[in-house]
């Protein structure tokens, strides 16, 4: 089960290449999943018919036009369904299988969702030029500091989401039902986020708790460095914040995964 | 139709005393209810915080709608999610061939397969909240608008019943269509607004193609007492023919089904 940095390493290329062929091969459900991720453009039909009389509270209606596509697109990069593939296969016993291989599954379910990227951004690179072309263009940032940081900055993205959805999944060692939680981790993340709306229309004590919860991290943060200008410390602040919550995602569902493992082993021996 | 009616009895027994057996699960979905209600009515409270009406509709009305979302998602997932999931599994392991051989509708006995009772919770804080929102207003409804209102549920139920048949027959052509269940509760999800908050596009497709609209909106204005006759036959009208595609879509669905195990 030792799985060595360079084994990993020269392993990534086949993972990704094997991820890219199944993501292939389930396009139907591939297109559902995608589809599951549109809510943002409910939001954007709600609030700029919510704005189109005066702006609300300090959101005009082309700043919820910038917000929500700029969320769609995150959404779509950073998305994945590792929680729900894994709950599948340690109840159907398949994840035995890959705990024969000598390498982490955190890295091949990585790879895995990895691979589907390049097909998620074919279905954000249109939506990102309707955000070039809409109303919303005019409250996009300008500044190329923020415009290059937005790169690592859904990168740490990615890594949080998945690693939490790791740790999730990973949770059907110890319980039958899964979804239930999954359902329950929605919730918070739809709110704490910025999914559903942004932060800063939301109530201060929920604002407070949001700035200290890792959901902010994965949708918000990224939205908030496209659609406004900050000043160098806030960035920092920004990145610094996810880059901490990548770490203590990644223990998080390394702690979570090491533990269930031997449940696993106990009930399957 | 009495053979059915003891079909349903004994299948909801079974379905429900298995729930039992995990109690703890039992609380644990009360309370997750409770968070999602919660979460469910945030942008509305932040919506209201700042404006008086949205699209004409005020906070207590908005609320109506909410409670009619709620109630039939609860009714939905209590009873016929679960099935449809078995029935997805069942399709991909070949179990469902021994549906098809018993000697009862195919369809009846799928919709009726397993129950979360939990749901009642759901339920529940529906009804709270609808007479919440009735409080707020101060007066309760005429007695002829709640029977209306209440009509118009079970056409709402009904038309998402409908639609959720016509997805779970997908599965048969795509055996890996779990996750279209997410994407309708993802689109369902747009029934916690009164339609008329969305413009053009996003409102003919939430009334005439995916009728969302025909499921919260229409039967809380029932309920409100300020529906016209024309919603209110297109809301029963539009809940009969969904049904009668749904069976139409399943019929076809079943003639195309190849056993998994063959």
């Amino acid at each position: 089960m030792r799985a060595e940095p360079w084994r990993t390493l020269r392993a990534l290329p086949t993972l990704f290449r094997v991820g890219v062929a199944e993501t292939l091969a389930y396009r139907a459900e591939f297109i559902v999943w995608i589809l599951t991720t549109t809510q943002p453009l409910i939001m954007l039909g709600l609030w700029t018919s919510v704005a189109r009389e005066a702006p609300f509270a300090g959101y005009s209606s082309n700043r919820f036009v910038a917000y929500f596509l700029a969320s769609l697109i995150v959404r779509q990069l950073t998305g994945n369904w590792v929680a729900w593939q894994m709950g599948e296969e340690i109840r159907s016993g398949a994840m035995a299988m890959r705990l024969l291989r000598p390498l982490h599954p955190f890295f091949v379910f990585a790879a895995g969702q990895a691979a589907a990227l390049p097909f998620r951004s074919i279905i954000a690179l249109p939506v990102a030029f309707v955000l070039l072309a809409s109303s919303g263009a005019s409250v996009l940032t300008t500044d190329p500091m923020q415009l290059v940081l937005l790169v690592p900055s859904v990168l740490f993205a990615w890594l949080i989401m998945f690693a939490l959805m790791f740790a999730i999944g990973a949770l059907a060692f110890f319980l039958t039902r899964t979804m239930a939680l999954a359902n329950l981790y929605y919730a918070l993340f739809s709110l704490f986020s910025g999914y559903m709306l942004p932060l800063d229309l939301l109530p201060p004590w929920i604002r407070t708790i949001a700035a200290w919860l890792p959901f902010r991290f994965m949708i918000s943060v990224p939205i908030e460095i496209l659609t406004r200008s900050h000043d160098r410390a806030e960035l920092a602040a920004m990145l610094g914040g996810q880059a901490a919550w990548t770490v203590g995602a990644m223990a998080i569902a390394l702690v979570v995964w090491r533990a269930g493992i031997r449940r696993f082993e106990a009930v399957g021996g | 139709m009495t053979r059915y009616l003891r079909l349903f009895a004994v299948q909801a027994r079974t379905s429900i005393s298995a729930a039992m057996a995990y109690r703890a699960n039992f609380f644990i979905e009360g309370a997750i209810t409770l968070i999602w209600t919660a979460v469910t009515l945030l942008p509305l409270v932040v919506v209201f915080g700042q404006r008086q009406t949205v699209a004409g509709w005020d906070e207590p009305q908005a609320l109506i709608v909410v409670g009619y979302f709620l109630g039939v998602r609860a009714v939905l997932e209590g009873t016929i999610s679960p099935s449809l999931s078995d029935l997805v599994m069942r399709i991909r392991d070949g179990s469902f061939d021994y549906i098809l051989l018993k000697p009862a509708d195919a369809q009846a006995m799928v919709s009726t397969a397993s129950y979360a009772p939990w749901r009642i919770f759901d339920l529940l804080g529906a009804l709270a909240l609808i007479g919440y929102a009735f409080v707020q207003r101060g007066a309760p409804p005429a007695p002829a608008d709640a029977a209306l209102g209440a009509v118009l549920f079970g056409c709402g139920v009904l038309a998402a019943y409908a639609l959720w048949i016509v997805c779970a027959a997908a599965s048969f052509w795509v055996v890996r269509m779990d996750n279209l269940m997410y994407l309708l509760t993802a689109v369902f999800d747009v029934g916690r607004w009164p339609i008329d908050v969305f413009r053009g596009a996003w409102r003919v497709v939430f009334t005439v193609v995916i009728p969302v609209a025909v499921m919260t909106t229409f039967p809380a204005e029932a309920l409100l007492g300020r529906i016209d006759l024309t919603h209110t036959l297109g809301t029963i009208g539009g809940a009969l023919a969904l049904l009668v595609i749904s069976r139409l879509v399943w019929r076809t669905a079943i003639r195309n089904y190849t056993s998994a195990s063959s």
